[in-house]
């Protein structure tokens, strides 16, 4: 296959894990305004639990995947509850620094558990090996990625556009005081949609781990390509949120395989620019 | 401590003077500093650390504590200084005080280039810059293996004796004089900074940016100094910790050195001045006694006392500090105490 394609193949694998992450944090933040660094705790615990399901217990990898996700929404419901509800009004700096507490204690709490090796999963094995489609080969599993994540936004899209629940959301990120002001529960749409996006994060934590591996620096990793998405395609957009992810994708793994000795840090130059450019984001309006 | 005595307004003068007198607790305080050259002996390289640390907090507390200007990056600027300390050393130039200005003047140039950016954003986009101009950085210092070393650092620094006089010793006590006079000159700088009229507008920009310059406050050239000052000063710590240890590493420009000297403010107690320096003490002292835990049990402590100051003692160590003893004026100052505290905390856990 010509590098070209290959290249832009995988960074629209590693795109789609991206959005997946990060499209979350995006409709969260973008609602009340709440920086949570720990977004990429919950991907972490969605990746850790399908390893313990899978290599500990044997589940089937399909079977541990929806556990992934509630899993992690579960947890996050719980927090929000416990920490996060309180610190709605309090400053940008008190939220990064309690959310990055819980990042530390999640990293520490990961490391006590499953030692500080990467872990893998044995994937089933129709999702192993390549597909030659035309004279290429595509792997499977990256094409299984892709697959999942459009049914996934597909699905978000549908749910945000046209349901009731998904005009109390945007409503609720237009405005929060006017959505309360015609009787939203802006509390209550809060803490589903913050389940929701951590459990997404979750699910696309655990699909991370055969492509991007796992460890316990992942919650930290991750959470800066997460980020520069969110930041990058504005808040609470998540058309925003998939075009960056896509963009992202492409540019960092086209960056490291073109021009490795600045392909490192090229992403990081992109997003300062980029941010200089549109502070709200390439999709933002605030 | 204000004029409760004199009848009709405060000028703003005599508010300024009132601060900027001396008090006990600061003069103990330093008095305090030099404790280590009588009383623990062994452990002044840790404590020329620490005060090379508090030295890189207080920059950081210029910036955020008294203007207002969140970053995820400060790191950049420290390690700007110490790189460029160490490679006039390398190249054979290893006077101490020369790559001091030297490290000051990198960090200051750099500081003063990217404050033009910072003082344009806020909110996220400006917590995103800081921190994508130290990974920036980092990773520029990864790659560029010719000058800087790379991942293994720079190697071959020696720095020469201060003054051609005083030789830096294994014991330390050269590097915590070294230190310790450094970090008390740049303080009674930031001291009599923060107590002038300057001082004032920063805290003016802080509560109310966009009230400023509607009172006429050139809202982003105070910014754009306050950052230049900022950097330079976190560059000469960067470049007194590449002098005072010999060795500079990647870690001294990356998101981790951040992270650090901002939990170390926090703890602290940000926009007081002493707040980084209790806190770089605290935070220093107790990772030298937990260093036979492995580094990522020690950000599990860190994380949950990071939740805890930030959950009960919003204004860190030297804040509840305070409000005890402002208590401890007051007759029942136990049941006032907890009066105030109960108040406090049920401020924060009621739903908006």
């Amino acid at each position: 296959m010509p590098p070209v394609f290959g290249v832009l193949f995988d960074g629209l694998a590693y795109g789609m894990l991206l959005f997946l992450m990060s499209v979350g944090l995006s409709v969260t933040l973008g609602m009340m305004n709440f920086v949570n660094l720990a977004h990429c705790s919950f991907a972490m615990l969605g990746a850790y639990v399908i390893v313990t399901l899978m290599n500990a217990w044997g589940w089937p990898f399909f079977a541990s995947l929806p556990v992934a996700f509630i899993a992690a929404a579960l947890v996050s419901v719980v927090l929000e509850r416990l920490f996060f509800r309180r610190f709605y009004n309090a400053s940008e700096l008190s939220q990064c620094l309690l959310t990055i507490g819980i990042v530390f204690v999640s990293i520490a709490g990961a490391a006590y558990i499953y030692g500080t090796d990467v872990q893998s999963v044995q994937l089933p094995r129709y999702l192993v090996g390549s597909l030659n489609v035309l004279g290429t080969d595509f792997p499977i599993y990256r094409l299984f990625l892709i697959g999942i994540a459009l049914l996934i936004t597909v699905l978000l899209g549908v749910t945000i556009e046209s349901t009731r629940f998904g005009a109390q959301v945007r409503a609720a990120v237009n405005n929060q005081r006017m959505a309360r002001g015609l009787g939203i529960n802006v509390d209550g749409l809060f803490a589903v949609t913050f389940a929701l996006g951590s459990g997404l994060a979750g699910l696309g934590g655990a699909l991370a781990i055969a492509m991007l591996g796992l460890d316990p620096s992942f919650a930290l990793t991750y959470l800066i390509y997460v980020l520069i998405v969110v930041s990058v395609g504005g808040l609470g957009s998540i058309s925003g949120s998939f075009i960056a992810a896509m963009l992202l994708g492409v540019s960092d793994i086209a960056g490291k395989y073109y021009v490795p000795a600045i392909g490192s840090f090229l992403i990081y130059f992109v997003m300062i620019v980029l941010m200089m450019w549109r502070p709200a984001g390439l999709f933002g309006r605030r | 401590m204000t004029s409760a005595t004199t009848s009709g307004p405060v000028r703003a003068v005599d508010h300024l003077q009132a601060q900027m007198r001396w008090r006990w607790g600061e003069v103990a305080f330093w008095l305090a500093t030099l404790l280590p050259f009588v009383l623990t002996p062994a452990y002044l390289v840790l404590a020329s650390q620490i005060a090379i640390t508090a030295l890189f907090a207080l920059s950081l507390d210029l910036i955020l504590g008294f203007s207002g200007i969140i970053s995820l990056g400060h790191a950049a600027y420290f390690g700007v200084g110490a790189y460029t300390a160490g490679l006039i050393s390398t190249r054979g130039w290893g006077e101490p005080l020369s790559g001091l200005l030297a490290g000051a003047v990198a960090a200051g140039i750099f500081g003063f280039l990217t404050s033009f950016i910072i003082a344009r954003y806020r909110h996220l986009a400006l917590i995103m810059i800081t921190l994508g101009i130290c990974l920036v950085l980092q990773e520029a210092a990864n790659s560029a293996n010719w000058l800087t070393g790379g991942f293994n650092g720079l190697q071959g620094i020696h720095t020469w004796p201060i003054l051609g006089r005083f030789e830096f010793d294994l014991y330390g006590y050269t590097a915590y004089a070294y230190s310790l006079i450094g970090l008390f000159v740049i303080f009674l700088v930031a001291r009599r900074l923060i107590h002038s009229p300057f001082g004032l507008a920063l805290r003016g920009i802080r509560e109310n940016s966009a009230r400023m310059p509607a009172i006429g406050a050139p809202t982003n050239t105070h910014i754009r100094t306050i950052y230049t000052i900022a950097a330079t000063i976190a560059g000469v710590a960067g470049a007194m910790l590449a002098e005072t240890t010999e060795t500079v590493s990647l870690e001294s420009l990356g998101f981790q050195r951040s992270a650090d000297v901002l939990v170390m403010l926090i703890v602290g107690g940000t926009g007081r001045l002493y707040g980084g320096l209790v806190g770089a003490v605290v935070y220093m002292v107790a990772r030298d006694q937990f260093s036979g835990l492995n580094p990522q049990y020690w950000y599990f402590w860190i994380g949950l006392l990071l939740i805890a100051v930030v959950m009960f003692f919003p204004d860190g160590i030297l804040g509840g500090v305070e409000m005890l003893a402002q208590r401890l004026r007051t007759e029942s100052w136990a049941k006032s105490w907890a009066e105030s505290w109960a108040k406090s905390w049920a401020k924060l856990w009621t739903k908006p």
